[in-house]
């Protein structure tokens, strides 16, 4: 670490103010703070300062994606392997090459893109560089298709950055989940690219499918009305979806990590899934001879984006809800709605990122009526004893 | 009359619409029918002429009659007068170019509920002479047409790849036809024509700070 902090302590004068590269000083200082402590402290009245800070909690929310992350890659050349007929040939590593060298650029490009775009706003408005970019950089790649080209994704990344976030202020101050605003700014802009079912599975032209192969999603499946995915696969995580939404079991990991951490809302999780599968059982009694309504409500919870969104969309601490009473309320309406968008409306095969911006914008609804009924409460509760 | 045509005053009335009183980003008027007719340009340049034509003669009109309406029924005349002129537009709309009087459909007519119009009736023409408000309507209805304009050229660029129906982007980029292009198809859509106007407004503000409230 001595040779890191030297590099630091001899670039520090030359971004001072009036010094040459002064425009860079929001640059220096969010590396810096990327791995020491800055040693300004406040210099007037009493403040406590906690130990974690925004950089330490997007860490933790980074390391608690890792597991999606690496089974997304493994899955990807998984799922390529598979359809040309080669996966008993080929061995671990090399699927996971495969993936990774597949993974890697969409990544890259996400961060590169939105930093970029941070940066400059950061020397332009003359605030520090802010970190929650961190955790949505990361995200963005795993909401998408495999097959997304790399260009819609730093069109995307640059729309979530600018109209999703710094139009409103920056982080900390946006209404919607930015990864989200990147993945439904694309769903409406390119639908050929986000749906369907030849965006799911990396193919090169000159490879040959094997035959019945069809690369749909089990949601695109059932919404079509045939249900064959198996339940470990979908648990698991070994069907096409976006790279990093397919595996339940890492995604529980990830959950584990933010719920032990403290980071992420065990009440908004629990209560997101319990809303689907409250929508799921209603949908079961009425379903008749509906092939998805029929779908047993438990499995909706491993299929699709539902378990991702539950995990770290949902639990955006900037988008959701603030109070304890009104996370139960959000999680729970955002379960119900995502099924309820799923099975009932066949131009949207996925109900979960509809279903968290909606209630993204209702959060603060939410917020402000347990407020006053808080307030509303305690002033009843003075009348009785004032009497 | 001792105030020549073209006074500074005058030209005022024709420029503050453009940029520090405009009629869609500061005042936020006739949105409903910037975010309609702006998804491609031919529509957004009929509908442009179409209000200012309509904006500026009745501002005519309704300055010549200012001194024989009645207060309290005002708003009956001025309704009248601008339902006349609208429908004169849109019966020289069906005669002329009959494709664009289609795509439209109900938004000419809906001029007549445009509070832009309204507005400036209300606000100006009511209290000014002939040639003040005339000038005041070719000022505010261009103030309008220049956004529309602007939407429209991005929106027909971005969503379709063409420009007043004329090819941009040519046809071998389109992933399609093995390229690596395709049309943002959420341009196409309202709600970013809205986002559209809303970067307008952001882009207008930075460079006009007077127009920044506290």
């Amino acid at each position: 670490m001595k040779f890191i902090k030297d590099i630091f302590e001899k670039t520090h004068p030359l971004v001072q103010k009036g010094a040459k590269y002064h425009w860079l000083h929001s640059v220096h200082d969010g590396f810096f703070t990327l791995f020491f402590v800055q040693k300004n402290t406040s210099k007037s009245g009493t403040h406590i300062h906690d130990y974690i800070d925004l950089k330490r909690t997007m860490g933790m929310v980074v390391l608690a994606l890792v597991p999606a992350i690496l089974f997304g890659m493994y899955n990807t050349g998984f799922q390529h392997f598979k359809a040309i007929g080669e996966l008993a040939s080929t061995g671990f590593f090399e699927i996971f090459l495969f993936g990774l060298i597949k993974v890697v650029p969409v990544i890259v490009v996400s961060y590169v893109v939105g930093l970029g775009i941070e940066f400059v706003f950061a020397q332009i408005r003359g605030h520090e560089i802010q970190e929650g970019f961190l955790v949505s950089g990361m995200l963005i790649p795993l909401v998408m298709p495999i097959e997304t080209p790399l260009w819609m994704i730093a069109l995307a990344t640059a729309f979530a950055v600018i109209i999703g976030k710094e139009v409103f202020g920056g982080t900390g101050m946006n209404i919607w989940n930015p990864a989200l605003v990147a993945r439904a700014f694309l769903f409406f802009a390119y639908p050929a690219q986000m749906s369907g079912n030849s965006v799911w599975v990396p193919l090169n032209e000159t490879d040959k499918v094997i035959d019945g192969y069809s690369g749909a999603t089990p949601m695109a499946e059932a919404a079509a009305g045939n249900i064959n995915f198996s339940v470990s696969d979908a648990f698991f995580g070994f069907i096409p979806g976006s790279i990093g939404e397919t595996s339940t079991l890492a995604i529980l990991l990830g959950a584990v990590i933010l719920i032990i951490t403290g980071i992420g809302s065990w009440k908004i999780m629990v209560s997101t899934v319990a809303g689907g599968a409250v929508m799921g059982i209603i949908l079961n009694i009425f379903a008749g001879d509906n092939v998805y309504m029929s779908l047993p409500f438990w499995q909706h919870l491993i299929i699709g984006g539902f378990a991702f969104g539950a995990v770290f969309m949902a639990t955006d601490p900037v988008s959701g809800t603030q109070t304890e009473k009104g996370k139960w309320i959000y999680g729970f309406l955002i379960g119900l709605l995502a099924i309820l968008i799923r099975v009932v409306n066949p131009a949207y095969p996925e109900g979960m990122m509809l279903a968290i911006l909606l209630m993204n914008t209702f959060a603060p609804l939410i917020d402000h009526y347990v407020v006053a009924a808080h307030i509303n409460r305690r002033l009843k509760r003075a009348k009785i004893s004032a009497n | 009359m001792s105030e020549p045509l073209f006074s500074k005053k005058n030209l005022k009335l024709l420029s503050d619409p453009l940029n520090s009183s405009n009629p869609i980003t500061v005042q936020v008027l006739g949105i409903c029918s910037a975010l309609a007719v702006t998804a491609q340009l031919k529509p957004a340049i009929v509908m442009s002429i179409s209000v200012i034509a309509v904006v500026a003669l009745g501002n005519v009109i309704i300055s010549l009659l200012r001194n024989t309406i009645p207060n309290r029924i005002r708003i009956i005349v001025q309704l009248v007068v601008i339902a006349a002129l609208v429908i004169l537009v849109d019966q020289i709309l069906k005669a002329y170019v009959y494709d664009v009087s289609k795509q439209l459909s109900v938004f000419v007519g809906l001029i007549i509920t445009n509070c832009i119009l309204m507005g400036r009736l209300e606000a100006f023409a009511l209290g000014n002479r002939p040639w003040q408000s005339f000038l005041d309507g070719i000022g505010n209805g261009s103030g309008y047409a220049a956004i529309l304009i602007i939407v429209a050229f991005f929106r027909e660029l971005l969503g379709s790849g063409s420009v007043l129906g004329f090819r941009i982007i040519p046809e071998s980029w389109y992933i399609a036809n093995g390229g690596f292009y395709a049309n943002n198809g959420m341009m196409i859509l309202p709600p970013m024509a809205l986002i559209t106007i809303g970067i307008i407004i952001w882009v207008q503000r930075s460079r006009n700070r007077k127009l920044i409230e506290n």
